[in-house]
């Protein structure tokens, strides 16, 4: 690694799923490329070691598919879920470009297994990584290491040269040194800035103090910051991501996926003053997953207590820490610290207002509340069995979506209006063009594959000419 | 709770395991977890010996160290499963001995038995010893009449298997703890073909874990060459005990006979496969191994090649003077193999065939 060339056809910032799809890509069109991973090789990819799952379109059922998922129905999804606030341009060509992926990834060496146990409901539309992220970076990085790829981990991109719009080359910290490195393309595919609570607070205020950090520490934006500062324009708002409730107890980054808790819908959820705040059985639970770190985040401090009692144990995935239990309602609020008799009156009205019905947690069952406000409009089930369960929550951020602007090549736009002479962008960094807001699982890897390989390939072209 | 560090960590580590979830589809040891909410030392014991030791769950996994959830999954399993053999074996009493069971043990007791044949010998032969016997003068049984023999081996095996069975009765208890099931003689035949193709030392189909960058197959394929040498072995022996009793043939047989055949086969899968198992584990990444047992391990991998060297040179040798102490180190050997067989590593296999079994039926009746 010492004796590196000095000039690449193609430098790649980052490490992650959309870095290494557009350093194979680039790489296979003829570029030489260098990838700069600011994490130890351990951490490499920060928030892509997290994950499970893409969703692609197909059109019809595979080994590990359960049945065709078309691009009208991904689109339709993702209209929904953004409540129409996405590129309707981008979004639909990054749908019809992900059918190609799943062939593409795999032919990188990722595999493919069935859904996970737990998460059958996205059976048909995501496909799941075989041992998970990080064995799917393993892939991605053996196949890119034989492709002649060169990776140097631990360089920091601290400095960008940037001549009005045309790329020159970068800065990094190796070794305690200073280095530089030029290219004829950058591809940017640094993440997003969800672990700077420092710019987290620019849209969000002091509260962002209290959210925990769902992946990386390492993904602070500088690229972005650098690239935004250099003239590239702003698409998406400071404050939209992806953010779930996850167990307080979490650490402060990179606790991933299993502090996740999937029981809001068998229970009710509290604030700090034993006050319910939002219907819990609004609708089924992967669909409402990822409104309850928003809503967790407008309470005070920050922090939510889901309520249940023994029956409903066993009705959902397990989590890292054990819930904390008691055998009365007050005795649970006293180890919440809530106040127990205020925790009991919620608890009693809740149960007061719950209307008979026959349960099951398979679909929107008839089993609500009726007079109270919020209602529970679905699994309501009285909370009267001993032993009686709790979990805190706080909001976990998984990644935020203000980014650069991009257009179909992935290239970056220029605050004019012009599209950037030698720079693209994939990933979490520009995840804003296609999600303004909302969130269906497994677009994070398709928009950083899909213009992963889109913009090596571009740039790998970009730099032959 | 648990009876020991390594349980207690084992249950740590399958509650972090069940929140997540990735790897279930690279074994058996993670659908097994699934189908539980808490872990008895029992259930623990049992998807121990459901880990292969391939190593894709540490390579895979987001959490091992220097993260601070700190995940190892091979590892902890590993000492799991060396800890098992001892919490179950029958008697109790030799539950020591799986830690200190060496190769000195082994050895000890090879050369005890090895002398014992010796003294007989020359008894037996009075002053022929070291003489050369044809074939037709019935070599071996110049030396040592066959009733010896055989007695001294059938009283051996008895022993050996009975503790052996009463060991895997014990384990087979335990491990139904948390998830009572019937077994169905369907299981065993699961069983039989999953152990037969080594199936989850595949890691999901990349091969066990040595290096990052390559996957390699090798501790499958040395294994192989390790199990079915020792199976032919022994398929050699039994044929030629129902040679010598059903059809009245006496050893020694020409090299074209089965037995000869069966045993020269085996003996040289016998002789590469523990050899390549040892360089294997010297080359394994030393984070996904334990070392604790390691003297149990080489203990049984050295005895199988002694095994194999010396039914080898016997068979070679055996028309010359060298054929008596030959005979009787060969018969110390495979003696010591088998009375060291159930306080050994040897119980790894039965214990995982076992595993298997229940995995088996556990899929059949809860998944
Ligand atoms: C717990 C968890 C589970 C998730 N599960 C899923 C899932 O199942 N499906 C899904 O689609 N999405 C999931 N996501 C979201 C998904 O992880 C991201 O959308 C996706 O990985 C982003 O890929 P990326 O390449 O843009 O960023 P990353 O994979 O985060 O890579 C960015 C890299 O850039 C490096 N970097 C940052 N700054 C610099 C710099 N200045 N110089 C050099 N390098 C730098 C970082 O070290 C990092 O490795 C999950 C996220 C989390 C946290
Ligand atoms: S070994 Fe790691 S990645 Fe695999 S299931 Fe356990 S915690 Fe998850
Ligand atoms: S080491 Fe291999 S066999 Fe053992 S638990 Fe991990 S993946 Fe399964």
């Amino acid at each position: 690694m010492e004796e590196q060339r000095q000039d690449y056809d193609v430098l790649v910032i980052g490490g992650g799923n959309a870095a290494l799809c557009a350093a194979i890509a680039a790489r296979s069109a003829g570029a030489s490329v260098l990838v700069l991973e600011a994490a130890t090789k351990f951490y490499r990819g920060g928030n892509t070691r997290h994950t499970r799952n893409m969703r692609c379109a197909h059109d019809r059922a595979t080994e590990t598919l359960s049945g065709p998922y078309t691009e009208e129905e991904f689109w339709d999804d993702l209209l929904r879920v953004t409540g129409g606030e996405t590129n309707e341009d981008l979004a639909r060509h990054m749908i019809h470009q992900s059918k190609a992926m799943l062939g593409w990834i795999a032919k990188q060496g990722v595999r493919f297994q069935p859904s996970l146990g737990g998460t059958l409901s996205l059976g048909r539309t995501n496909s799941f990584f075989l041992g998970g992220g990080r064995s799917m970076l393993n892939a991605l990085y053996k196949t890119a290491g034989g492709l002649g790829v060169d990776v140097l981990y631990e360089a920091e991109v601290v400095e960008l040269e940037i001549e009005d719009g045309f790329f020159c080359s970068a800065t990094y910290m190796h070794n305690g040194e200073r280095r530089n490195v030029g290219a004829r393309s950058l591809v940017a595919a640094a993440g997003g800035f969800e672990s700077n609570i420092e710019w987290l607070k620019e849209g969000w205020g002091e509260i962002a103090d209290n959210f925990l950090i769902r992946g990386t520490s390492n993904n602070r934006g500088t690229v972005l910051r650098m690239l935004l500062d250099n003239g590239v324009d702003r698409i998406g708002d400071p404050t939209q991501c992806h953010a779930v409730a996850i167990d307080a107890r979490a650490p402060k980054f990179d606790g991933g996926i299993i502090t996740r808790l999937d029981c809001v819908v068998f229970g009710i959820v509290v604030n700090k003053l034993s006050q319910r705040f939002y219907d819990e059985g609004e609708d089924i639970w992967p669909k409402r997953y990822a409104i309850w770190g928003r809503l967790v985040a407008a309470q005070p401090d920050q922090i939510a207590y889901i309520i249940f009692d023994s029956p409903s144990l066993r009705r959902f995935m397990p989590s890292l820490y054990p819930p904390i239990e008691a055998s009365t309602i007050e005795e649970l609020a006293g180890k919440l610290g809530l106040d127990p008799a205020a925790l009991a009156r919620t608890v009693g009205d809740f149960n007061a207002a719950v209307q008979p019905g026959t349960f099951n947690d398979a679909i929107l069952d008839d089993c609500r509340t009726e007079g109270l406000t919020p209602p529970k409009s679905h699994w309501a089930q009285k909370i009267e069995t001993v032993p009686f369960y709790a979990y805190p929550v706080r909001p976990g951020i998984t990644f935020t979506y203000m980014g650069v602007r991009v257009n179909k090549q992935a290239r970056m736009i220029m605050a004019d209006g012009r599209p950037a002479a030698n720079m693209f962008a994939a990933g979490e960094i520009m995840a804003g063009n296609v999600l303004g807001r909302g969130y269906a699982a497994g677009i994070g890897m398709t928009v950083g594959s899909v213009f992963g390989k889109i913009s090596g390939e571009g740039a790998a072209g970009n730099a032959h000419n | 709770m648990h009876t020991t560090k390594a349980l207690a960590e084992a249950n740590r580590l399958m509650t972090v395991c069940n929140s997540c979830r990735y790897c279930e589809g690279l074994c058996a040891v993670f659908p097994a977890m699934e189908m539980r909410r808490s872990f008895a030392d029992g259930d623990l014991n049992y998807l121990a010996n459901l880990c292969h030791s391939c190593g894709g769950c540490y390579i895979d996994c987001q959490f091992t160290a220097p993260h601070e959830f700190d995940v190892n999954v091979p590892r902890t399993l590993a000492i799991v499963r060396s800890e098992s053999y001892a919490a179950h074996v029958w008697p109790q009493a030799m539950s020591g001995v799986f830690r200190r069971n060496g190769l000195v043990i082994s050895l000890l007791t090879a050369a005890t038995i090895s002398a014992f044949f010796i003294g007989m010998m020359l008894v037996h032969s009075s002053g022929g010893m070291f003489r050369a016997y044809a074939d037709a003068d019935g070599s071996f049984y110049a030396l040592m009449p066959h009733n010896v023999m055989a007695g001294v081996f059938t009283a051996v095996s008895a022993v050996a298997a009975l503790a052996m069975v009463l060991s895997i009765r014990n384990f087979w208890r335990a491990a139904g703890t948390s998830l009572p099931i019937a077994m169905a003689p369907a299981d065993i035949w699961q069983a039989i073909r999953d152990a037969a193709t080594m199936r989850y030392l595949e890691g999901g189909g990349q091969g066990c874990y040595e290096d990052e960058a390559v996957g390699t197959d090798n501790r499958r394929f040395y294994h192989h060459l390790t199990f079915y040498g020792f199976m032919l072995c022994f398929a050699s022996t039994s044929v030629a005990t129902s040679y010598h009793y059903l059809l009245g043939m006496e050893a020694p047989y020409p090299w074209y006979d089965l037995p000869v055949v069966l045993g020269t086969i085996g003996g040289i899968g016998l002789l590469i496969g523990p050899v390549g198992l040892l360089l294997a584990k010297k080359k394994r990444d030393p984070m996904v191994q334990d070392d604790s047992f390691r003297g149990m391990e080489v203990g049984f991998i050295v005895m199988l090649f002694l095994t194999s060297l010396t039914g080898l040179a016997l068979m070679l040798m055996r028309e010359t003077a060298a054929m008596g102490v030959l005979l009787a180190l060969h018969l110390g050997i495979v003696a010591a193999l088998f009375l060291t067989m159930p306080y050994g590593k040897f119980m790894h296999g039965l214990y995982r065939f076992t595993a298997l079994v229940r995995y088996s039926a556990e899929r059949r009746l809860h998944m």
